[in-house]
C-alpha cells in the first residue's frame, strides 16, 4: 500500500490531490514560513497543516481548534504585533460564521491578515450546502480594506500566495480543494489587481475567476471559435480591487461581457463587473453563476455546478446572446 | 476609605480617588454632550481603568506605541467615555479633546478606534476583546517578550460564545502573561444578568476552563491594585471585579435605566452634584 493509500484509509475525507490549489497553497506557505519567521500559520482543525507545520515550525503554528470566531480575532492581534498570519478555514466559515471578526478585527483595523478560505463554491460538493460557499465573494468584496483574490491554477496559486504574503493590508484568498488542470503553460507575470488575458478575441469577452470558471471560459471560447466567434478570455483573479481598465477595454473592443464564477450570480464577480461597466462603459453583460438557490441534491462538484447553471454550455449560450443582441 | 495601601506605599489611594473623580466628571460631561454615552458601565469600570493606568500598566503616554508597553484592551468598548477620560487624565491626549466626543471631524467615537492614542483595538462589538488579548499574549509568549496583556470585559458580554472560545485557547496555551478582568456590575440593558441570562456560578465556570480566578472589590483600590499587579503563574488569570453600575452617582447606581444616557442640562447638574457630594 502506498503512503497516500494509507493516509486515505485513515481519513474520512481523502487528502486534497497534490495538483489542487489548496495543496499548492500549503506548500507555498510552508516555503515562505521557512524563510520568514513572521509568517504564521493559524489553523482551525483543517487537517494536514499540523503535520506540515507543527513538526517543523512549531513557533509559527497555532491551532485554535474548531473556533473560527476566535481564530480571526487572534489572527488580527498576531498581525498587530508584527507577524504575517495566514488563517486557515473553509470559505463557508470565513465568510459567514466568523464574518464579524473578519469585518471588525481584520478589515476595519486594516491588519495584514491573510484569510484563506478553502472548499469555495461547490468544491466541498459532497458535504452539501452547510459547507458550500456561494456568497463569500459578495460578502468579502464589500469589506473596506480587503483585497479579494482567487487563483486559476496551481502555478498561479504559488504566485498569488507569494504576492499576498507581503501586501500591506488584509487579504481574502479564495481556494478550492479539488485538482485543477494547468491554465498556464509557463510562468506568467502576476500582479495583484491586473487581469490576465488568456485568449485574444475581438467579438465577445468572457471574464472568469477561479480555477473551474477559467477552465469553463476557455472551453467555451474554443467552442465559440468553432462557430466562428473570437472570444477574449480574461482571468479576473483579483475581484477587489477590480481591474476596471481591462473591463472598459473589453466593452469598447468587443460586443459585450460574459462573467463566469462558481459563486452565486448575486454580488460576486458578475455583480462587480456589472457595477463597474454600468458606471464606466455601459455594455451588454450576461452573468453565468450559481442560481440563487441552495444545492438540493448530492453530487460531484461538476454535477452540482451544472445543475446550478454553471457550465461551458451556459457560457456559450450567454456569449451568443451577447453577440446576437 | 482605607489608606492601608497608601501607608505601606504600594499605591497612592488618595491620588487614585482624585483621578477617578475627575474621570467620572468627564463621563458625565460626555453624557451631557451631543450623543450621550453609556454612563452606567463607564462609571462601574472607572476605578478599574484608573487603577490599571495609574498603578499597573507599564505605558508611556507620550509614546503610545512603545514596543515594550503592557497591552490593554477594553473589550466592553461601550465604556469609551471612561477609557478616553482615563487616557486623557494620564496624558495620552489633552483633556480638552474630550469635548469633541461624538462630534463630526473628531476621533472620539462612541466606541474606541485605533486613531485614539493608547487604544490597541477598535472594540464594542462584544466578545472580541478576549480573543484579541489572547493573540497579543500568544505573540508575547512565543517571542519571550516581558510585557503583560490586560483585557476588561463586561459581565453581560460573557454571554457571547466567542468569549468561551478564547477562554479555552488562552488556558490551552498557558498564557500566564494574560490578565482578564470582568466588570461584574450585574446589569445589562434588559435587567439583572442573572435574571436575563444567568452567568453564575461565574468563578467556577472560569476555573473549569483552566483559569486562575480571584474575586475582588472593583471599587477598592487597596485590593484592586495588588490583585491587578500580581502576575499569574501557570495560566491566564481572571479577576471578577465586583462593581456597581452607575457608581458614584447615587440615583444612577444599580439602575438599568442608567445604561445609556444623554443628560440634559438639569440632569447633568443633578448628576454632577450627586457625584461630588458622594466623593
Amino acid at each position: 500500500m502506498t503512503a497516500v493509500q494509507k493516509l486515505a484509509r485513515r481519513r474520512v475525507t481523502p487528502p486534497a490531490p497534490p495538483d489542487s490549489d489548496r495543496a499548492a497553497y500549503r506548500a507555498t506557505l510552508l516555503d515562505l514560513a521557512r524563510r520568514d519567521p513572521r509568517i504564521w500559520c493559524l489553523d482551525s482543525d483543517m487537517g494536514g497543516l499540523e503535520k506540515q507545520f507543527e513538526a517543523e515550525l512549531p513557533g509559527q503554528y497555532v491551532d485554535v481548534g474548531i473556533a473560527e470566531a476566535n481564530l480571526m480575532s487572534v489572527a488580527a492581534a498576531v498581525a498587530a504585533e508584527g507577524m504575517l498570519p495566514f488563517v486557515n478555514t473553509m470559505a463557508a466559515f470565513a465568510s459567514a460564521r466568523a464574518l464579524e471578526q473578519v469585518k471588525i478585527d481584520i478589515a476595519y483595523h486594516g491588519l495584514p491578515v491573510r484569510v484563506v478560505g478553502t472548499h469555495s463554491g461547490f468544491s466541498a460538493a459532497h458535504l452539501g450546502p452547510t459547507h458550500h460557499a456561494q456568497q463569500d465573494l459578495a460578502v468579502m468584496r464589500s469589506m473596506p480594506n480587503l483585497t479579494v483574490m482567487t487563483p486559476a491554477d496551481v502555478g498561479e496559486t504559488v504566485r498569488m500566495v507569494t504576492a499576498a504574503a507581503y501586501l500591506p493590508g488584509p487579504v481574502y484568498l479564495r481556494l478550492g480543494r479539488n485538482a485543477t488542470p494547468p491554465v498556464y503553460s509557463e510562468e506568467t507575470k502576476f500582479t495583484v489587481g491586473e487581469a490576465i488575458s488568456l485568449r485574444d478575441g475581438g467579438d465577445v469577452t468572457i471574464v472568469a475567476a477561479g480555477a473551474l470558471p477559467v477552465r469553463l471560459a476557455l472551453d467555451a471560447a474554443e467552442r465559440l471559435a468553432a462557430q466562428g466567434h473570437a472570444a477574449r478570455v480574461l482571468n479576473m483573479h483579483t475581484i477587489k480591487p477590480l481591474d476596471v481598465a481591462a473591463l472598459v477595454a473589453a466593452a469598447e473592443q468587443t460586443a459585450g461581457v460574459v462573467t463566469v464564477e462558481d459563486h452565486s450570480v448575486l454580488g460576486g464577480l458578475g455583480g462587480a463587473v456589472a457595477e463597474a461597466l454600468a458606471e464606466h462603459r455601459p455594455a451588454p453583460v450576461r452573468r453565468v453563476g450559481m442560481a440563487d438557490a441552495f444545492c438540493p441534491h448530492p453530487g460531484t462538484h461538476a454535477e452540482q455546478l451544472a445543475a446550478a447553471g454553471v457550465s461551458a454550455d451556459a457560457v456559450v449560450t450567454a456569449a451568443l446572446a451577447v453577440l446576437h443582441r | 476609605m482605607t489608606t492601608a495601601a497608601a501607608l505601606d506605599g504600594t499605591c497612592d489611594v488618595m491620588g487614585l480617588h482624585r483621578t477617578a473623580l475627575a474621570v467620572r466628571e468627564h463621563v458625565l460631561a460626555i453624557a451631557a454632550g451631543p450623543i450621550g454615552t453609556h454612563v452606567g458601565g463607564s462609571l462601574s469600570v472607572t476605578d478599574i481603568l484608573v487603577a490599571l493606568y495609574r498603578e499597573v500598566l507599564r505605558v508611556r503616554p507620550a509614546e503610545p506605541d512603545w514596543p515594550e508597553r503592557d497591552r490593554f484592551v477594553l473589550s466592553k468598548g461601550h465604556a469609551s467615555a471612561a477609557l478616553y477620560a482615563t487616557l486623557a487624565e494620564c496624558g495620552f491626549f489633552p483633556v480638552e479633546e474630550l469635548a469633541t466626543y461624538g462630534r463630526a471631524g473628531g476621533r472620539l467615537m462612541a466606541h474606541p478606534t485605533r486613531a485614539v492614542p493608547g487604544v490597541e483595538f477598535a472594540t464594542g462589538s462584544l466578545g472580541h476583546g478576549l480573543s484579541l488579548a489572547t493573540g497579543l499574549a500568544l505573540v508575547a509568549q512565543r517571542e519571550e517578550r516581558a510585557h503583560r496583556v490586560f483585557v476588561v470585559m463586561g459581565d453581560g458580554e460573557l454571554q457571547e460564545g466567542s468569549v468561551w472560545e478564547a477562554a479555552m485557547a488562552a488556558a490551552h496555551y498557558g498564557l500566564n502573561n494574560l490578565t482578564a478582568v470582568v466588570d461584574r456590575n450585574r446589569l445589562q440593558i434588559n435587567g439583572s444578568t442573572e435574571d436575563r441570562m444567568s452567568l453564575g456560578p461565574l468563578a467556577d465556570k472560569w476555573r473549569a476552563f483552566g483559569w486562575q480566578v480571584s474575586e475582588v472589590d472593583g471599587h477598592d483600590f487597596t485590593t484592586l491594585v495588588p490583585a491587578l499587579r500580581t502576575p499569574a503563574a501557570g495560566g491566564p488569570k481572571l479577576l471578577i471585579a465586583d462593581t456597581v453600575k452607575g457608581r458614584g452617582v447615587r440615583h444612577l447606581e444599580h439602575r438599568k435605566q442608567g445604561h445609556f444616557a444623554r443628560l440634559g442640562p438639569q440632569a447633568y447638574e443633578r448628576a454632577l452634584g450627586a457625584l461630588r457630594e458622594a466623593a
